[in-house]
């Protein structure tokens, strides 16, 4: 193949380029985002790596059909006069019956919301048995365990809004479960109610939690959780040669660093890749 | 010997390196014991010996902190001191000396401490508005659920009506199972049961046969229906909880017997007041003796040792 342009091409390119590097100059977005995108991962990283991925593009559906539907749905416990309907019920009922795609998008998140835990149960599933919460990542688990528990709690706070008798009495159970925790539970219980009762107050209450607190907090997190991701690097799968030469060395070397990209070099000179074959 | 033995830094002396260990000290007992104070009267809501609890914790703790630290903050004199006769040395440059509080870290101080005042003003109010109307406030209406013509003598009724004004329709519908055992003591008795499970809060079904056609009731908030019905006990939907015509417990997950109106009458009308939990209820009818206790949620003993985990909420 030529290595040489013709000039012709050369112009295209740096036309292409200028902004590139007009951005580049000014904010170092371009050179962030090659490190994200173009870093080191170990060789034999497999398809259950892409776990983490999958549950944040179920995120990311959440989020986009969510802001869709948050312009049709109406939080509101009120009967409409006229159809003796509470308004937060008909306008699900618009939703999915009467609007264009709506049925589409209502069904994403509303399935989605189902695939966005199942992935994260199986996300977390991939990172305990790949041994991948242990140094220096245990930080990340954590993070990874109180996303677990704030989608958890987008679960709750979404399925009373369509304001049926299923989403009614589920969440009067759910919230009476949370009740029952020892001391704080009653207080959790009337800051969820928003009072003694269920009432229109819970209804809002649980919007407000469901498309602005909790989604803020999940943001903010998710972007803790990748940039510890970046930071640490990827685990190779345990039955990998790269896993298993930096384990911990049984003549107390350093502490292993399992499966650290660029791990820093070992003092006792055994290159730190043959251990295996005693 | 006896200088040995004093505590270092008692007498004002730098302490010598040879004592390695904090002489024993009396406080972290009384610390520990107000602590245990406070978690103990938490848990059986008594806000005096909280009080108690945390004056001891507070009072115990900083003699504490003071006694440990006496070490610590009995070396520093010195060279503070060393300080000043360093500079006194240079006795010329009197303006080059270290200033005790530099300008930069003045200017730190005030924008991290204005900072924290703004964000505290922000903060507060909102995250007060968020909390508090949740506990404060919470009264329950009372209702007028009609003459006592209305009730005859040993029948059940199921009574719906609205609970609450603030609520919309939709909500605010409440049932009740409603029983006059006659009077007693010159003045009517009923047995006002509420419909929500004990268990997690479902709604209880009356056991038995239920009239369909509702007997209306004119009221000012809204009016009251009356279904008549022969129920041999109620049973819960969601998790099969069951009890028995007193809403005793005879089956399931229940942790109590039902929950129950306190009522009163008034220009020969009977009037629903706050409900109560009810541990047991030994007897039948006007007889009943009935365990009363104040209003806790569902799920939560109100007897036994499990009631100390669930403090009482305002």
């Amino acid at each position: 193949m030529p290595k040489t342009k013709s000039k012709r091409q050369q112009q295209i390119e740096a036309v292409a380029l200028y902004p590139v590097d007009w951005l580049e100059e000014r904010s170092g977005l371009i050179g962030g985002l090659r490190y994200f995108l173009f870093r080191k991962v170990p060789a034999e990283t497999n398809w259950f790596h892409t776990l983490g991925s999958a549950t944040l593009t179920a995120f990311i559906v959440q989020a986009v059909t969510g802001v869709i539907l948050a312009m049709y749905y109406k939080p509101s416990a009120e009967l409409n006069p006229e159809t003796g309907k509470p308004i937060a019920y008909e306008s699900i009922e618009t939703i999915t019956n009467d609007l264009t795609l709506g049925w589409l998008v209502r069904g994403m998140h509303r399935w989605g919301s189902s695939v966005f835990i199942i992935l994260l149960f199986l996300h977390m599933g991939r990172v305990f048995l790949f041994g991948a919460y242990k140094y220096p990542r245990e930080l990340n688990w954590l993070v990874g365990a109180v996303l677990l528990l704030m989608a958890m709690g987008e679960g709750l706070t979404g399925y009373l809004l369509p304001w049926d008798q299923t989403s009614y009495w589920a969440t009067v159970v759910a919230i009476n479960i949370n009740a029952n925790a020892p001391i704080a539970g009653p207080f959790l219980a009337d800051f969820l109610r928003g009072g003694q009762e269920i009432g229109s107050e819970t209804l809002t209450r649980f919007y407000s939690l469901h498309m602005l607190v909790i989604p803020g907090g999940l943001a903010g997190l998710i972007a803790l959780h990748l940039y510890l991701v970046v930071r640490l690097g990827i685990t190779p799968p345990p039955w990998t040669k790269a896993a298993g030469g930096y384990e911990a060395q049984p003549n107390g070397g350093r502490p292993a660093r399992t499966g650290l990209v660029n791990p820093s070099p070992r003092g006792n000179g055994n290159g730190g890749r043959e251990r295996r074959e005693s | 010997m006896a200088d040995e033995l004093e505590r270092p830094g008692e007498n004002g002396e730098s302490q010598d390196p040879a004592a390695p260990l904090p002489a024993p000290s009396i406080w972290p007992f009384g610390f520990a014991l107000g602590v245990a104070l406070v978690l103990v009267a938490l848990i059986i809501s008594s806000w005096v010996i909280v009080a108690i609890g945390a004056i001891l914790a507070l009072v115990f703790g900083f003699l504490w902190i003071r006694a440990a630290t006496r070490e610590v903050r009995a070396t520093p004199p010195p060279e503070p001191a060393a300080l000043t006769a360093d500079v006194e040395e240079e006795e010329g440059e009197e303006d080059d000396g270290e200033p005790r509080l530099s300008r930069s870290l003045f200017l730190e101080g005030a924008t991290l401490g204005i900072g924290a005042a703004i964000g505290g003003i922000v903060t507060l109010p909102s995250v007060g508005f968020m909390v508090l109307p949740a506990f404060l406030d919470q009264e329950y209406e009372q209702i007028d659920l009609g003459p006592l013509e209305s009730y005859p003598r040993d029948q059940w009724v199921v009574a719906k009506f609205r609970g609450t004004q603030a609520q919309p329709d939709g909500v605010a519908r409440r049932t009740a199972y409603i029983r006059y055992n006659g009077q007693q003591d010159g003045t009517p008795s009923f047995t006002i049961l509420s419909n929500r499970c004990v268990h997690l809060g479902c709604p209880v079904q009356p056991q038995g046969l239920t009239d369909e056609e509702a007997q209306m009731i004119e009221t000012e908030a809204g009016g009251v229906e009356l279904f008549k019905m022969a129920p041999s006990g109620f049973g819960c939907p969601c998790h099969g909880g069951a009890y028995d015509i007193e809403g005793n417990r005879t089956a399931g997950p229940p942790v109590r017997a039902l929950d129950r109106y306190k009522y009163s009458i008034h220009n020969g009308r009977l009037r629903l007041d706050e409900p109560y939990s009810v541990g047991k209820v030994k007897g039948t009818g006007s007889d009943a003796q009935i365990a009363a206790y104040d209003l806790v949620d569902p799920g939560q003993h109100v007897d036994g040792p499990e009631q100390f985990f669930y403090p009482y909420v305002p």
